[in-house]
């Protein structure tokens, strides 16, 4: 059932670019990964892609495919008609280095700037005990393939990058809530506020829960609901707590 | 030649896998100045491929396990070639390595009483594997990852740089290892993302780049498996060994053909699945080899009754170690009995509850789902084998991973002689790991007692290396230019076909032969289009350079073990040879050639051998190398 595939691809670096039509030939059950490789190794063989493991688990081939972010090795041509023109370009929030290729450098930035897991004093290697439910929330975070899809589509940074310097974006607030409900980590016991940094450090207070982060997710996972939400609600808890405040008012 | 981006370091490695960060955090954390080149993003190693999970004996399912059944199966799954020193250092220390992984931040699925859950898997005789659900590797590479930036961390409240004792060169290719003399003084490569050459000057350079499988057409590997560190060790003199043995994956996908190759994780099996032939047939009972009937089931209902019994029942074929399931898998589709695509079946969804699966399985029904629109809770799932692993690699010092070359270390898959013959399913993260955390110490000895010899190299020596990584660009005659891309495909075809999972003395020659001539044709390879700017098809011709070799060693190592043993069957040599466990082949480039050489394996310690029983040693080793053992100590 081969045919020739209609793709649009964003050609060019920083300074100038173009998106240029190409037809290409596609076989069933491919993904749009696989027409970006038959594209280089017949017509581009200079194409910029990036991608790793081809299975959706590395997070590596991150694009905007008809305008949704997605990652291209996931993406089955069966959802396009074999006479629709499939658009691929790079994810929008981030600087392109090079056709598909973006600079992704402001999310390792971010990461640096998340505390590390604190380990709790007095308990060896091998003697940490946690419950399976216990564990589960900050585990559904660690699905996390870093794929940065959910970076690209927050729309606080992604046409306001005068934004990324105070916010983390979905991702590293996440990572954030996942520590912050690690049955053991013991950043607070050492004078951390994991919430609070979420507030002050990595911007939580212009996620306005529009849930675009979890829509794009290739992992599923709940980023709006089950990390972004209950770590505000930690917050205000907190902040609006009468004797905080209290106690708040009187230290200022 | 115009200035160059150059940095001193005190240890270079190679690779950001689970073996090279694990290297990188020990060198650092003992006080070294540490670079990490990694040719993908930070984060996005071949390592996040693992699924099924960590072996390390710590014995919380069942605890009866310890360090010495789990060096037992090793040894086993690897046909007793391994290097039985690495496989001790392997069964020993595993568990502190995943214990230290929870001091990280990991958090791995739980037993019932809070500690860390292990699952069974393929040759391990207790449960062994920790895991989380089926992407244990990406656990293991991010928690790695956050531990570098936990670092990084502790640098820049002490510096006010993060990068002041270890740094990550992310999308960065090591094109050659740099000598002062035969010693190691560091690498040079360049940014991917505009070609600039870079030279890191260090007295110690640890290999940690994974593997060789992208010289295969279906492979479960990424672009990045192209032998990178096996060809620069060979060109920087040192040895390879057990090169001729790759290890085929049971289970790849096989349909549809553009995700053909990819990885079915083990943990199906592990968990309860079972490998039917096109008419539903249980086959692997057909397929127990002598040396293995003692601990696997003849029979389904003996089978389907050790899972809730281990105790009093021997174990499901299913769980033999990889390379007999494959040849199994193999033969029922020569034979006739495979699938509509060429495949088996693998049917978890006769075997588990629909949440059980979505419980232990979710990445592989997410899988199945998007890609083959396969639902694994109701539908079995077509498997073949997959190119998957290389036994062979560096030969290293047991204890401290150092090659032959002073300064050159090598851990992971890069490594040779852990896993002998062929490697179990979870030996692969716990080898990362051991040897990684083992030769960032080596290096940083290494260093200690370089301290005041810091060896350099001639500015010659650089330019003559940039020139070589530049050369496809000069190849500008449009009627001799070979395309990287098809090449490529023509390599991948000819290891498919030739040098495959059944070998044959003919067909090897034979792509000896083809292999010298793409080899020839490959002094042409040009860049097509484009310049040094982000240029995948220049990325690909510098890759292809040690793909060749590296497939050469294959070819030439199979060639001359006539004998089949674990990742190497001939057809035209089906037994084990005891002679041969004895013997190791060894691969170095001479005059740009590659060159085989026979070496003894040294002899296992006695009260290691004496792990097992004189009955299982005799299947294996020659009665000299008995001797020691048959008198009673």
């Amino acid at each position: 059932m081969g045919y020739r595939a209609r793709l649009r691809v964003w050609r060019g670096d920083a300074d100038s670019g173009e998106l240029r039509d190409y037809e290409v030939d596609a076989e069933e059950g491919e993904v749009v990964l696989d027409l970006l490789h038959r594209l280089q190794a017949t017509q581009c063989p200079d194409l910029a892609v990036r991608w790793n493991c081809k299975a959706g688990k590395c997070g590596s081939c991150s694009a905007e495919v008809n305008g949704r972010p997605r990652l291209t090795c996931m993406t089955r041509l069966s959802l396009f008609d074999t006479d629709e023109t499939i658009t691929v370009t790079p994810m929008r929030a981030f600087p392109v280095i090079k056709d598909l290729v973006c600079d992704v450098s402001y999310n390792y930035v971010k990461a640096r700037e998340v505390p590390a897991f604190s380990p709790p004093e007095g308990l060896e290697p091998g003697e940490y005990r946690m419950q399976q439910r216990d564990v589960e929330r900050s585990q559904e975070f660690r699905k996390c393939i870093e794929c940065f899809l959910c970076q690209d589509t927050c729309h606080v940074i992604r046409d306001h990058s005068e934004n990324k310097e105070a916010f983390s974006g979905p991702r590293f607030l996440m990572r954030v809530a996942e520590l912050e409900m690690h049955p053991l980590d013991s950043h607070q016991e050492k004078g951390g506020d994991r919430p609070e940094e979420a507030r002050g450090d990595h911007g939580l207070g212009l996620c306005n829960i529009t849930k675009c982060c979890t829509e794009v997710c290739p992992e599923h996972i709940g980023i709006t609901d089950n990390a972004l939400i209950p770590l505000k609600e930690r917050l205000a808890d907190r902040r609006y707590d009468p004797l905080t405040m209290l106690f708040r008012r009187k230290r200022s | 030649m115009a200035e160059i981006e150059s940095h001193d370091y005190d240890v270079i490695v190679i690779g950001a896998g689970g073996a090279g960060l694990r290297a990188a955090i020990e060198a650092r954390s003992r006080g070294l100045r540490t670079a990490v080149l990694c040719k993908s993003l930070f984060g996005k190693a071949h390592t996040v491929m693992a699924e099924g999970g960590i072996a390390a004996a710590m014995g919380n399912v069942n605890s009866g396990d310890d360090w010495q059944v789990h060096f037992r199966d090793t040894m086993r799954g690897g046909k007793f070639l391994n290097n039985w020193r690495m496989a001790e250092l392997h069964a020993t220390e595993a568990p502190q390595r995943v214990w230290e992984l929870e001091t990280y931040g990991a958090l791995f699925d739980r037993t019932a009483d809070g500690r860390i859950s292990q699952r069974n898997f393929g040759g391990h005789e207790y449960p062994r594997l920790a895991h989380v659900g089926d992407r244990t590797g990406l656990e293991l590479i991010r928690t790695l990852q956050q531990q570098v930036v936990s670092l990084q961390q502790s640098d820049h409240a002490e510096h006010g740089d993060y990068e002041a004792g270890l740094r990550v060169f992310a999308e960065f290719t090591v094109t050659d290892l740099l000598l002062d003399d035969d010693r190691i003084a560091g690498t040079l490569g360049y940014w991917r993302e505009n070609g600039r050459f870079v030279r890191l000057r260090a007295p110690a350079v640890v290999l940690a780049t994974g593997g060789i499988g992208k010289s295969f057409k279906v492979t479960s590997n990424s672009w990045e498996y192209t032998g990178d560190g096996h060809a620069l060790a060979l060109r920087a003199g040192a040895r390879l060994i057990n090169m001729e043995f790759v290890q085929f994956h049971p289970t790849g996908m096989v349909w549809p053909p553009s995700v053909k190759g990819i990885l079915v994780t083990e943990s199906v099996r592990g968990d309860g699945g079972v490998l039917r032939d096109a008419s539903g047939r249980r086959f692997m009972f057909d397929y127990i080899p002598e040396v293995f009937k003692e601990s696997y089931a003849d029979s389904p209902e003996e089978a389907d009754r050790w899972y809730s019994d281990p105790d009093n029942n021997r174990r499901p074929p299913e769980l033999l170690p990889r390379d007999e399931v494959a040849r199994a898998i193999n033969n029922e589709v020569k034979e006739g009995r495979g699938t509509p695509h060429g495949g088996v079946y693998l049917d978890v969804a006769s075997r588990l509850s629909t949440e059980e699966i979505m419980r232990r399985l979710p990445s592989m029904h997410h899988q199945f789902k998007e890609l083959a629109d396969v639902d694994i809770t109701s539908e079995r799932m077509e498997v073949g084998p997959t190119c998957h692993y290389v036994m062979g690699g560096v030969e290293v010092d047991p204890d401290t991973a150092a090659s032959s070359v002073p300064g050159l270390f090598a851990a992971g898959e890069v490594a040779g002689g852990m896993h002998g013959s062929n490697r179990l399913g979870g030996n692969s993260l716990s080898d990362l790991l051991v040897f990684g955390r083992r030769a960032g110490a080596g290096a940083a000895e290494h260093v200690a007692a370089a301290r005041h010899a810091h060896p350099d190299v001639s500015e010659e020596v650089v330019t003559e290396a940039v020139n070589s990584a530049l050369a496809p660009f000069e190849v500008t005659d449009a009627r001799g230019q070979e395309n990287p891309y098809s090449l490529q495909a023509e390599l991948q075809q000819v290891m498919n076909r030739l040098v495959g999972i059944i070998r044959d003395g003919a067909e090897m020659c034979a792509a000896l032969e083809q292999l010298a001539e793409i080899k020839q044709r490959a002094a042409r390879l040009a860049v097509p289009e484009g310049n040094r700017h982000f240029n995948p098809g220049w990325h690909l011709a510098l890759d292809l350079r040690n793909m060749l070799v590296v497939s050469e060693c294959v070819a030439a190592a199979a060639l001359r073990r006539t004998e089949s043993r674990g990742g190497h069957t001939r057809d035209d040599h089906p037994g084990m040879n005891p002679k041969w466990r004895g013997t190791l082949l060894g691969c170095e480039l001479r005059d740009g050639s590659i060159e085989i050489t026979e070496h003894e394996q040294p002899p296992m310690r006695e009260d290691l051998l004496r792990l097992f029983s004189l009955e299982e040693l005799g299947k294996y080793f020659t009665e000299e190398e008995l001797a020691v053992v048959r008198t009673p100590s």
